[in-house]
């Protein structure tokens, strides 16, 4: 890739495409093992567990380098991410011992 | 609008000034909107995840073949299209506009195959009696979840590919720069980071249990 080296400031830490290629890799990979899980027909705790993790793995993947957060500055990331954590963590903690409490008044 | 020399401004790693984040407006403004669609998505599958576990019928009825293979396929293919964006972010970074412009038609391809075999999948299951209001296996709610998930998916996924063949064609006629391209990019590889959580939570925590 000779027109690579020519490339200005705006590219020079951008990550090449053979780790691209690696990153899509493993994603797929995760995928697979996803796909076994369902096919074990893992005990349904143990299985949103491992699948949650997985899924969070992947998605850490796809923002790092595919959405390329990983060579942003700092600053992008403490906007975006731990926002998007501390929603999320207030819905959990309000709404979802609400429905656990239902599942307990069924017959 | 006069580009600004970013690099240049915003020397330090975390000085605040002029350019705090060191990235155009353009780009900001998208993962603004794509933090904004994470909650979206994300309220979405909590309510599901809250109907599924307060419902005392909730089915299961996704077999591995065809509904989980199929749906497998689809991951392949979003994967993949965001891979093939992710080299037409790079070309158009390069100044090489062809090679981006294919590119970028490639990636809206794959968004049109996952459309189309997603709706494929859709009348197989109305066929079957499951439509977003009905649903002969048990509970109602799980037709209304799994059509509202998959179908505000699908829906980022449509605009998704009129967003890229405007990006291709403007790109391709010199009106767009690199930066168009790379912020359609982080468009399209949200849509592709929300069915990483749309395809095990919907289906494969539904696989069928008795197999």
């Amino acid at each position: 890739m000779s027109a690579h080296d020519t490339t200005t400031a705006e590219t020079h830490h951008s990550p090449t495409k053979k780790l691209f290629m690696w990153v899509w890799f493993w994603l797929l990979i995760l995928t697979g093992v996803e796909v076994l899980l369902a096919y074990l027909r893992l005990e349904p705790h143990l299985m949103l567990i491992l699948l949650v993790g997985l899924s969070l793995i992947k998605s850490a993947l796809i923002v790092a380098y595919f959405m390329h957060l990983r060579f942003e500055k700092i600053g992008l990331f403490l906007v975006v991410v731990p926002t998007l954590v501390f929603c999320l963590t207030m819905i959990l903690i309000f709404v979802f011992p609400d429905s656990m409490r239902i599942v307990h008044l069924h017959p | 609008m006069a580009e600004l020399d970013i690099d240049a401004i915003a020397g330090s790693s975390w000085d605040g000034g002029a350019a705090p984040f060191a990235t155009n407006t353009k780009k900001l403004g998208m993962w603004l909107f794509l933090l904004s669609d994470s909650l979206t998505f994300s309220t979405a599958i909590l309510a599901y995840a809250y109907v599924r576990l307060s419902s005392a019928n909730w089915p299961r009825p996704f077999e591995i073949s065809p509904a989980i293979l199929n749906a497998t396929f689809l991951t392949f293919i979003l994967l993949s299209s965001s891979l093939t964006m992710v080299m037409a972010v790079a070309a158009a970074h390069r100044n090489e506009i062809k090679k981006a412009v294919i590119y970028i038609l490639l990636t809206a391809v794959g968004g049109i195959a996952f459309v189309v075999l997603h709706l494929m999948e859709w009348f197989r299951l109305f066929n079957e009696g499951v439509t977003p209001w009905a649903n002969k296996w048990g509970d109602p709610l799980f037709g209304g979840t799994f059509f509202g998930l998959t179908g505000l998916h699908m829906l980022h996924v449509s605009i998704g590919v009129i967003y890229l063949c405007i990006i291709a064609f403007g790109f391709g006629r010199r009106k767009f720069n690199a930066d168009h391209v790379e912020v359609s990019g982080l468009y399209w590889h949200f849509v592709d980071l929300v069915w990483m959580f749309i395809f095990p939570m919907v289906y494969l925590m539904s696989v069928n249990l008795k197999g």
